[in-house]
């Protein structure tokens, strides 16, 4: 259980923001941190990680104190067993791609989790390349691999999929989610989208304004409680058109395309480019078997 | 016949200025770069100094100051039988506060200039701030790093007033390039002063060339066709 209170003050883009945090985090989680930009996503990142010093308060994991201002304790970002991602990757562009990874391990030598995150993230391959050789998605790879091979108990990302396309969005968040089993990590996530959230994290932190609004599971936080839906989808409106007296909506679903049928009352609070859920009581879909 | 002394001690009075502000100038950059002190301005300020000073006043102080006659001069020919005035010594000393500026400001601003994300990733990934400088930073500014180097030794050799007041026109002690070339011009012997200059020249010439074409990366690629 990780345990955060604390409060700072911040410059940010439209005056000062007090950062005042006070949650706690199971271990196995796996977080999702959402809210607009400015709200100080990354810089609850950089706190835990040690970059950041609050002013006051307290930072616990099990048993240990990382940092508590009355002890004047605080445990310096090298001490701490975590893995922190940075939106722009931060690879060392003076290291190929194996020395990057190395470099987390403190050495040239590597080991069994060398070769563990290596073939995890499927990074074989790009071994001996330098980071700006790399696409965006690969970079990302490597560098969920460099925060990965010294096992952190923590694993933090901040916006890590913003600059990618769909389909590598899709396989970077499997890469997460068998890295986040895999190694038992407790996975901090700072993401926009709502739909990467509901299929990654089962907990989400509502951050705005340097306050927490809501902290809960996915469905608690973004859905209305009264649907009880057995299937539910997150996805984005494509297309809305009038047909006689119903409405079809287009609605993006990961990678597929599928038009669903609404009435006027829904429609009409729909725009192109809502992010929607789309839910199915047990009993209506259609079950069809694959050949 | 030409006398190459002037010319060798040039060489060598830069050679070992150039080295002595590198290991100097390294730290002081890093601090520059990264303190929060409010005394940072000042040093800062100091640093950049040479730039806008006469030479010849700085010259004239370093020559007070190290007078057998005043306590400093006094103290360290004391202690370490160091006579820093009319000698090779006094010279590197001059030079090295001299150049200092064109040393410190290109590293500064190569460690300004890289993210700082790259040493806070190097932080959480466990390793220390010396081995994050030579690890990650200094790696990754070579071209800063080549730019103080070059400067430094190009500003040395072209140093002239601080010379003449703490070093005095000695053969083979003091007597570099720059001051010979102007001896030889009082006393009329243009042809001398011009091999000197020519020498000189062509030094300078070959140095920046060199850098240019290893900053520009005209080099890598004429190495990569090559591999």
């Amino acid at each position: 259980m990780i345990k955060l209170k604390f409060d700072k003050a911040l410059i940010a883009p439209g005056g000062t923001l007090d950062l005042s945090i006070d949650c706690s985090i199971n271990k196995g989680d796996f977080v999702s941190i959402y809210g607009p930009s400015g709200a100080g996503k990354t810089t609850l990142l950089r706190i835990i990680a040690g970059l950041i010093k609050p002013e006051t308060g307290l930072i616990t994991a099990g048993n240990n104190t990382w940092f508590d201002a009355k002890k004047k304790i605080n445990l310096k970002p090298q001490q701490r067993p975590v893995g922190l991602v940075f939106q722009d990757y931060a690879l060392f562009p003076n290291m190929t791609i194996k020395e990057n990874i190395l470099y987390a391990l403190g050495g040239k030598h590597s080991n069994e989790s060398f070769t563990e995150v290596i073939n995890l993230m499927n990074l074989e391959e790009l071994l001996h390349r330098k980071p700006d050789t790399l696409s965006g998605g690969q970079k990302q790879r490597v560098a969920v691999a460099r925060s990965l091979v010294k096992m952190p108990e923590i694993l933090m990302l901040d916006e890590p999929m913003s600059a990618l396309d769909n389909e590598m969005r899709r396989k970077i968040q499997n890469y997460l989610l068998e890295a986040h089993k895999k190694f038992n990590l407790t996975t901090i996530l700072v993401s926009h989208d709502v739909g990467e959230i509901f299929k990654l994290s089962n907990s989400v932190i509502m951050l705005e304004d340097g306050k927490i609004l809501r902290q809960g599971p996915p469905a608690d936080i973004f859905l209305n409680k009264e649907i009880s839906g057995k299937f539910q989808f997150s996805g984005e409106v494509l297309n809305i058109s009038e047909e006689d007296v119903i409405y079809i909506i287009t609605v993006l679903i990961d990678q597929q395309v599928v038009k669903i049928v609404a009435v006027e009352s829904t429609a009409s609070q729909l725009a192109i480019g809502d992010k929607v859920m789309v839910t199915s009581k047990a009993f209506n879909p259609i079950i069809q078997k694959l050949a | 016949m030409l006398d190459w002394g002037p010319i060798l001690l040039t060489l060598k009075l830069s050679s070992i200025a150039t080295l002595i502000l590198l290991v100097i100038s390294i730290p002081l950059a890093y601090w520059l770069a990264y303190s929060k002190k409010r005394i940072k301005p000042i040093i800062e300020t100091l640093v950049s100094m040479p730039l806008v000073l006469p030479p010849t006043v700085l010259g004239f102080y370093l020559l007070v100051a190290f007078s057998p006659n005043n306590f400093l001069g006094a103290l360290l020919d004391e202690w370490f039988g160091l006579q820093l005035i009319f000698s090779f010594e006094g010279l590197v000393l001059a030079s090295v506060i001299y150049s200092l500026p064109f040393m410190v400001q290109p590293i500064q601003s190569g460690f300004k200039n890289l993210p700082q994300n790259l040493s806070e990733a190097s932080y959480v990934l466990g390793s220390s701030k010396f081995k994050t400088l030579t690890k990650i930073l200094l790696p990754n500014i070579k071209s800063s790093l080549l730019t103080g180097i070059v400067l430094t030794f190009a500003h040395t050799i072209g140093e002239f007033g601080v010379v003449l007041m703490i070093g005095g026109n000695i053969p083979d002690k003091t007597r570099v390039a720059s001051i010979a070339i102007y001896d030889e011009v009082e006393s009329l012997n243009y042809a001398t002063a011009n091999k000197y200059s020519l020498i000189l020249f062509a030094i300078a010439f070959v140095i920046l060339l060199s850098v240019n074409l290893f900053n520009g990366g005209y080099l890598s690629k004429f190495l990569d066709d090559k591999a």
